[in-house]
């Protein structure tokens, strides 16, 4: 087993977290950061699966990965600029259907 | 949402219907992993066009010349990003506060410091890692530093030298892109003997562009004086 195997199964792993907590918490803030683990899962993904077939230091999935992560930033920024509009608007970082619930999760699950 | 209490909390129904739909998902990937094919991958492919390239890094090759179009629409992305925010309002007021003693002695280092990495990054991308999103990043640090350091209840930019940096590595790279065709060749086929010297221009122009879009989406909204 190589390191390339490892990355592969991490980055589905963060895959896999990422979208538990992108469905069930309400606070925006976390479901951004909760896109941003999803993405970085994929990169991991992308980088890692390279090795099971091809060379590790293949500089094509490599130039992908960059550009993924510069539109994961830009993309993470206009988000959280659109939260912060919606908690001046609102008074709460959430959406609608998730005005009543307990943001901090702080009963736990 | 399957299952609404009261409080508005997720039910037990959707806790198990996400969890089947992870585990499927997750088994789905990961028997893929294991099912993809041995390949070669394009690495050889990649090495042996490195000569037209015009560079001697096969990321920046890729990055700029064989997938041009991947890090063209990348910077119209970055672009339309800042327009977004600068659309949603203003940037926001912060309380005026005195910069502590230890951020301006370490900016006098850092800024100076961090503009001659950004150049060097810029440099090597040509023949080692680097390039225009490591150099850019590393300007926007140097800006946000800057800002930081201001002592001021508004943090900005100067508004007019920014519309332009923002747009000028899109610009730029869209009229190298579209001027090449000028000369018999296809939408981002640069000419042989050109490309090193235009693969330098398009990232100094994206360099800058990059680290003052950074820069404005920390700043979180349009300068003031902006209609």
């Amino acid at each position: 087993m190589n390191s390339g195997v490892l990355f592969a199964f991490g980055g589905l792993g963060l895959l896999l977290i990422g979208g538990w907590a992108l469905v069930l918490r309400a606070h925006l803030i976390r479901k951004v950061l909760a896109i941003n683990i999803m993405g970085s899962g994929s990169f991991l993904m992308l980088i890692g699966g390279i090795p099971m077939g091809g060379d590790a230091l293949d500089p094509v999935p490599q130039a992908m990965v960059i550009t993924g992560i510069v539109v994961a930033i830009s993309a993470t920024a206009l988000a959280l600029a659109l939260v912060l509009r919606i908690a001046y608007a609102t008074g709460k970082p959430a959406l609608p259907e998730d005005r009543d619930r307990d943001l901090m999760d702080e009963e736990g699950m | 949402m399957s299952n609404k209490g009261n409080s508005g909390e997720p039910g037990l129904l959707l806790h198990a219907g996400l969890a089947l739909l992870l585990a499927v998902v997750g088994f789905g990937v990961g028997r893929t992993l294991f099912a993809v094919p041995e390949h070669p991958g394009l690495a050889a492919l990649v090495e042996a066009e490195l000569g037209r390239s015009g560079v001697d890094n096969p990321v920046t090759a890729v990055l700029l010349n064989f997938r041009g179009y991947d890090t063209l629409l990348e910077i119209a992305v970055l672009t339309s990003a800042l327009v977004g925010v600068w659309a949603l309002g203003t940037a926001p007021h912060i309380r005026e506060s005195t910069p502590s003693p230890v951020l301006i002695g370490l900016n006098s280092i850092l800024i100076p410091l961090g503009a001659l990495i950004c150049a060097y990054l810029l440099w090597v991308g040509a023949a080692r890692p680097g390039g225009a999103f490591q150099a850019g990043s590393v300007l926007a640090a140097v800006m946000v530093l800057f800002i930081l350091s201001g002592r001021r209840p508004r943090i900005s930019l100067p508004s007019a030298p920014m519309r332009v940096g923002a747009v000028l590595g899109l610009a730029v790279f869209l009229a190298v892109a579209i001027g090449v065709m000028g000369a018999g060749h296809r939408f981002l086929d640069y000419p042989v003997e050109l490309s090193g010297a235009l693969i330098l221009l398009i990232e100094t122009a994206a360099t800058i562009s990059i680290a003052v879009i950074l820069a404005g989406l920390f700043i979180g909204g349009r300068p003031e004086d902006e209609p």
